[in-house]
C-alpha cells in the first residue's frame, strides 16, 4: 500500500483545561480530497493548524509523505511548508501589499524568484480564479469578500503546492459566490493534481469538493466515508449535522435559560 | 478561607508575571538570533527605516525645538537668582545631548512607533496573516520582527542626533531673540563646553531605546488575542511598557556610562 500523503496518528492537544483534540487519527491519500465536517469548537481548525505546524500537538504523530513533522526545526519546517498551500477562512491577505504581491509572495520570499517573473505568474494565477490583470494592482482592502477569497485561492495555488488546505472556504459568502469558489477549488485542485484537505460546516460545499467526507466531534473522527454515502451513513450524529437539527445525539454547549 | 483566596491571588499574579517574562525572553531570543541569519529582507528594512525614522522627524524635531527653548528660559530664570544667567548655553547643550534629546525623542517615538507596530502586527495576528506567512515558507520573525528591530536600532540614534541639533538651536533662538544673548558668543560657549562623550552617550542610549520600542511593539502585537479589543490592549501595553522600560534603561545606562 502506498504511503498516505498526510497521516495524522492519535494526536492530542489541550489549551489549559480544555481538551480540543482527543486522539484524532486520519490519513489522506495522494491526489484525494478529504473534507472534514463538524460544528464550531470541535477541533477542526486546531487539527489543521497542528498539521501546518502553527500549533504543536501535545502528543501523537503527524507524517507528510512518510516524514514525521511534529518535531522539526525551523529550517526543515520551511522545506516541508513548500509542499503546502492554504486558503484561510478570512483570506488573510497581507494588506500592506498589492494583490499581485500577495499572490506572488510565496514565489518571491519563499523561492527567491525575481519580482518581474513572479508578477507574470501572479497574473496567470489571478486569471485562473477569474480575475483580470488590473486587479493585481489593487490593494486587498479594495476587494469584496468573494474577490478576496479568490485572491487567497490564487495565492494558495501560485507555488504549485502538492497539498492544499481550505479553511471554511465558503463561510461569509453568498450562495452563488460560494458555488463559484467551490467550482474554482475543484478545478484548481484537479489541474494541480494536489491532495486537498478542507474543513467546513457548509454541506453544499462539502458535497461538491469532497472525494471523501469525515466528521469530527469532540476532537475525534467519528465517521468517514465516500462523499456519495454521506446521506446513508447510518450514523445519527452525521444525520443530525447534515440536516442541521438542534435535537439529536450532539448537544451544543449552550446555556439553557 | 478568604486568607487562602488572597494567597491564591498572589500566586496567580506571580505565576502570570513569570510566564510573561519567560515568553518575552524567548521572543527576544528568537527575534535577535533571526537578525543575522539569511534571508535578510532588505526591502522590508528600508521600508521600516522610512516609517520609524524619516516619518518621526517632524515629531522629534518639534519636541526638541520646544524643549531646547523652554530649557533656555528656565535656566535663565533660575540662573538669575544667583547671577548665573550666562550659563544658559552650556546647560542647554548638556541637558539636550545627555538627557532630554534621547529620552524625549525615545518617548515620542515610543508613542508613535510602538503603537503603530503593535496595532499592525496585532491585526496581522488576529486576521491570520502571521499564520499565512508561515504557510508561504516565510519565517515571521525574519520577515516582520527583524526588519523593525534593525530599523529602530539604526534610526533612533540618527533621530537623536537631529534632536540634539534642533534642541540646541531652539535654546539658541530663545536666548538670542528674547533673552538678549549675543549670537556668536552663545555658539562659542556651546562649542567650547561640548564634549564628544555628551553626544555619544546619548546616541548609545538612543540605540537601546530603539530596540525597546521595536521589541515592545512587536512582542505585544505578536501575542495579541481576540479581535479589536485585543489589538487595542496590545497597543496600549506596547506604549506603556516601552515608555517605562525606556525610563528605566535610561537610569541604568546613565549610571553605567558615567561611572567610568
Amino acid at each position: 500500500m502506498a504511503t498516505p500523503k498526510i497521516e495524522v496518528n492519535d494526536i492530542y492537544k489541550a489549551f489549559g483545561p480544555k481538551k480540543v483534540l482527543n486522539g484524532t487519527t486520519l490519513s489522506v491519500d495522494t491526489g484525494k480530497s478529504l473534507v472534514i465536517i463538524g460544528g464550531s469548537g470541535t477541533g477542526k481548525s486546531v487539527m489543521l493548524k497542528c498539521i501546518l505546524g502553527i500549533l504543536r500537538p501535545d502528543k501523537g504523530s503527524i507524517k507528510i509523505d512518510g516524514q514525521e513533522v511534529t518535531r522539526l526545526g525551523q529550517g526543515d519546517r520551511e522545506q516541508v511548508m513548500r509542499k503546502f498551500g492554504m486558503l484561510f477562512q478570512g483570506a488573510a491577505l497581507f494588506d500592506s501589499l498589492q494583490v499581485w504581491e500577495n499572490v506572488a509572495f510565496g514565489l518571491i520570499q519563499g523561492q527567491k524568484m525575481p519580482r518581474r517573473q513572479a508578477r507574470d505568474i501572479a497574473i496567470e494565477n489571478l486569471a485562473k480564479v477569474g480575475l483580470g490583470p488590473e486587479v493585481g494592482d489593487l490593494s486587498p482592502a479594495e476587494l469584496s469578500g468573494g474577490m478576496q477569497k479568490r485572491v487567497g485561492l490564487a495565492r494558495a495555488i501560485a507555488t504549485q503546492p502538492e497539498i492544499i488546505f481550505f479553511d471554511e472556504p465558503t463561510t461569509g459568502l453568498d450562495p452563488i459566490m460560494a458555488d463559484v469558489i467551490n467550482d474554482l477549488i475543484v478545478k484548481c485542485v484537479k489541474e494541480l493534481g494536489a491532495t486537498a484537505l478542507s474543513i467546513t460546516h457548509d454541506m453544499a460545499s462539502a458535497r461538491k469538493i469532497a472525494d471523501e467526507i469525515a466528521m469530527i466531534y469532540k476532537g475525534r473522527i467519528i465517521w468517514r466515508g465516500p462523499a456519495q454515502t454521506i446521506d446513508t451513513s447510518g450514523n445519527d450524529m452525521v444525520d443530525q449535522f447534515i440536516h442541521g437539527r438542534a435535537e439529536g445525539p450532539i448537544r451544543m454547549e449552550v446555556l439553557k435559560p | 478561607m478568604s486568607d487562602w483566596n488572597f494567597l491564591a491571588v498572589i500566586g496567580r499574579v506571580f505565576l502570570a508575571f513569570l510566564e510573561q517574562t519567560g515568553r518575552l525572553c524567548l521572543f527576544t531570543w528568537r527575534a535577535v538570533i533571526n537578525i543575522p541569519l539569511p534571508p535578510i529582507f532588505v526591502r522590508a528594512i528600508g521600508a521600516q527605516m522610512m516609517r520609524i525614522g524619516y516619518f518621526s522627524l517632524p515629531v522629534v524635531g518639534m519636541t526638541a525645538f520646544f524643549t531646547g527653548g523652554v530649557l533656555a528660559l528656565q535656566i535663565y530664570i533660575g540662573g538669575s537668582r544667583f547671577n548665573a544667567e550666562q550659563i544658559v548655553p552650556q546647560i542647554v547643550q548638556l541637558g539636550i545631548t545627555r538627557e532630554l534629546g534621547p529620552v524625549l525623542a525615545g518617548l515620542m517615538v515610543a508613542g508613535r512607533v510602538s503603537a503603530a507596530i503593535a496595532a499592525e502586527i496585532g491585526t496581522m495576528r488576529v486576521t491570520e496573516q502571521i499564520d499565512a506567512l508561515s504557510t508561504l515558507s516565510t519565517n515571521p520573525y525574519k520577515y516582520l520582527i527583524a526588519p523593525r528591530l534593525i530599523a529602530a536600532v539604526v534610526t533612533l540614534p540618527l533621530l537623536v542626533l537631529v534632536a540634539d541639533i534642533i534642541g540646541i538651536m531652539g535654546g539658541f533662538i530663545v536666548a538670542t531673540q528674547s533673552l538678549g544673548f549675543n549670537a556668536s558668543a552663545y555658539i562659542q560657549n556651546t562649542m567650547t563646553f561640548l564634549e564628544v562623550g555628551d553626544v555619544t552617550s546619548g546616541l548609545w542610549k538612543a540605540a537601546v531605546f530603539g530596540f525597546i520600542i521595536a521589541l515592545m511593539g512587536c512582542y505585544n502585537g505578536f501575542y495579541s488575542r481576540g479581535g479589536a479589543q485585543g489589538v487595542g490592549a496590545a497597543t496600549t501595553n506596547a506604549v506603556v511598557t516601552a515608555s517605562i522600560l525606556i525610563l528605566a534603561a535610561n537610569y541604568l545606562m546613565t549610571s553605567l556610562l558615567f561611572s567610568f
